[in-house]
């Protein structure tokens, strides 16, 4: 009853005050995170259309998916290419990342900035562009192709994460370690990488779901038997409506929130 | 055991022509510096003096634009810093969170694939040394700052380097600690005989610990002395006011003799000629009201008490002098000699023995 009349923080305004700022929040909250668990019930359906809420349950989309030749064929190019990113955008983005921090040099922004322009450019772009490109040398519909162009996506994040874990990290443990006899390789390797390991661990699983999400340049320039899953969902979207589709997001949301729980539990430490 | 010196010969350090240049500015200035075997010697100056980039430069941190390093006869400009085989104390210690702290002084053992039986002796006997004895296993993060400052010193000696450079290790410490830790270094010092260039801009902590003090600005030294030498006869006006206390008064130039007021001071010294000298006073070597009056081995002054401050066991007495400047007296507030105290406004008259006399050059600055 007088609840709403207790201080709600320090500032002396009460819950009855902050009543807006909570409804502001719910509303907010339930816009981001409705359209993601309506997929959820609608994957149980029993319906031959997408339909929500479902009359029937059942678990016939979950078969489907995982007896469709066509399906697992994509999952697996999926989980190949995100593998693949993941590892060389991890590398490549420590590398960068390490290097730009360390040299002081008077373009080392600049060249921060430059690689981490695939997050500030229209991913529509980037994908039109990589297309064109990728006709040149013959990369469209290969493993490889979809790689690179996934890391150049994914190195950015990387970079990023790394970057904030360096500034909190003291270097000088580089330089008493090289004074005390070893070399750069070494002291990176036994001093700064243990230091920053969570770091490196987290940005490699955000690269792997860069990749394993990404829909865009997937749809330009994987075809195939190397098209990705989000490809064959976005074009199993367009030709006709299958709850197949809410059954493979329901996974993919499972599957992509463990890893975020994952990466915030192991930044915790 | 500890008695006996752990390092069987430390190197001397030769420093010729060392310079190092930022754009326009010169870091350092054709430095030519000897650090003799063995030498506790300090690189003393303000920010941006140059110092720590001397110290960096012995260290292989930052390669000069010109000149050379020799540790004993060998030259080492282009050796990495991996292979000097310098042992290092930063200011921020450095230690390695994620190993303990027998693990951290391990460190450089392990590189040099020192066997393990010997390797744990030789880190016992490093916290001995530093008295931590039985804190090997210790995590970092369970240390105070001054057992971090230890840690960080013996991880720097345990491989018995012949030369051990330090990066101000003691500013993050506080005063009563810190000065604790001076005298605990000097000992260690004589304990190990290594040869030890010792960064700081604490003029106190330079004057404490050092065998020698080259005090450093601009990039060039200013002055490479013993610190009685430095204090009691600085060879510029840099050294004079940098180092301890001092009010300096300009000097008159008759002929071949310098004057304060009518008062005769000294002859010029037979350095160059065409510069200004001026009158140097340690605010303790003044006298005030001293009564004999024997003017041969005695300097005069006549001035009006300005201020008169009690702090602790000295006292200050600020006096403006007849011809305006302001000098400082400072007296040891012992039974003996009750801190001198007058009123403001009132006349004094103060003294100094023609020995205590300390005239620098000030004029176009030479060396």
């Amino acid at each position: 009853m007088s609840w709403w009349r207790t201080p709600a923080s320090s500032t002396q305004v009460t819950h009855g005050g902050r009543l807006w700022l909570y409804v502001l929040a719910a509303i907010i909250m339930i816009l981001l995170i409705i359209p993601t668990f309506l997929v959820i019930p609608m994957s149980f359906s029993d319906s031959q259309y997408l339909e929500f809420p479902p009359e029937t349950w059942s678990l016939r989309w979950y078969n489907e998916y995982f007896g469709s030749r066509k399906w697992m064929r994509a999952t697996v190019v999926s989980l190949k290419i995100a593998t693949a990113t993941m590892m060389v955008a991890t590398i490549l983005g420590t590398m960068a990342a390490y290097a730009l921090f360390v040299s002081g040099h008077r373009l080392a922004k600049r060249i921060f900035m430059l690689l981490i322009t695939p997050m500030i450019v229209p991913v529509i772009l980037i994908a039109i562009g990589t297309f064109y490109a990728f006709g040149k040398f013959g990369l469209n519909n290969t493993l490889t192709g979809l790689v690179i162009a996934h890391t150049a996506l994914a190195t950015p994040l990387v970079m990023i994460v790394i970057t904030a874990a360096l500034r909190s990290y003291d270097l000088n443990q580089e330089r008493v370690a090289v004074s005390l006899g070893a070399t750069r390789i070494k002291a990176f390797f036994q001093i700064t990488l243990p230091q920053i390991k969570f770091s490196v661990v987290t940005a490699a699983l955000l690269s792997f779901l860069t990749s394993f999400d990404e829909v865009i340049v997937a749809i330009f320039v994987s075809g195939g038997s190397t098209a990705t899953l989000t490809k064959h969902m976005f074009s199993a979207l367009r030709d006709y409506i299958d709850p197949t589709i809410a059954a493979i997001s329901t996974i993919m949301v499972l599957v992509s929130t463990v890893l975020l729980l994952l990466t915030q539990a192991i930044g915790k430490k | 055991m500890n008695e006996s010196s752990i390092v069987d010969s430390a190197l001397p350090i030769s420093i010729r022509g060392l310079t190092k240049q930022y754009g326009q500015l010169y870091a350092l200035d054709t430095v030519d510096l000897d650090i003799k075997s063995g030498e506790f010697l300090t690189l003393l100056g303000p920010s941006g003096s140059g110092k720590t980039t001397l110290l960096m430069a012995i260290a292989g941190f930052n390669r000069p634009d010109a000149g050379s390093i020799r540790f004993g006869d060998k030259e080492m400009i282009l050796t990495p810093p991996h292979k000097r085989e310098v042992g290092m104390v930063f200011q921020s210690y450095a230690l390695f969170p994620h190993m303990s702290v027998a693990e951290n002084i391990a460190y450089p053992l392990k590189l040099r694939r020192v066997n393990k039986s010997e390797r744990r002796e030789r880190v016992n006997k490093a916290l001995d040394t530093v008295q931590l004895s039985g804190l090997g296993e210790r995590h970092i993060d369970q240390l105070s700052g001054g057992q971090r400052q230890r840690v960080a010193l013996a991880r720097a000696f345990v491989f018995e380097p012949r030369i051990l450079l330090m990066d101000e290790p003691l500013s993050a410490l506080d005063k009563k600690l810190r000065e604790r830790m001076q005298i605990e270094l000097k000992d260690l010092h004589r304990q190990l005989g290594v040869t030890t260039v010792y960064v700081t801009h604490d003029q106190r902590e330079a004057l404490t610990m050092s065998d020698r003090i080259a005090v450093i600005d601009n990039g060039q030294l200013m002055q490479v002395d013993a610190p009685q030498v430095i204090y009691n006869q600085p060879s510029n006006a840099f050294v004079a006011d940098f180092i301890g206390e001092s009010t300096m008064i300009p000097l008159k130039r008759t002929g071949n003799e310098l004057f304060v007021g009518d008062e005769r001071v000294s002859s010029v010294p037979d350095t160059p000629a065409e510069t200004d000298w001026s009158l140097v006073i340690r605010p303790e070597r003044l006298m005030v009201e001293p009564g004999t009056a024997d003017r041969d081995s005695t300097l005069f002054f006549n001035g009006t008490v300005k201020e008169s401050v009690f702090q602790g066991e000295t006292a200050l007495l600020l006096v403006v002098l007849d011809d305006g400047t302001e000098v400082s007296v400072r007296s040891s507030t012992g039974t003996a000699t009750p801190g001198i105290t007058a009123n403001p406004g009132s006349q004094v008259q103060l003294a100094i023995f023609r020995r205590d006399i300390i005239v620098v050059p000030t004029g176009n600055s030479q060396r």
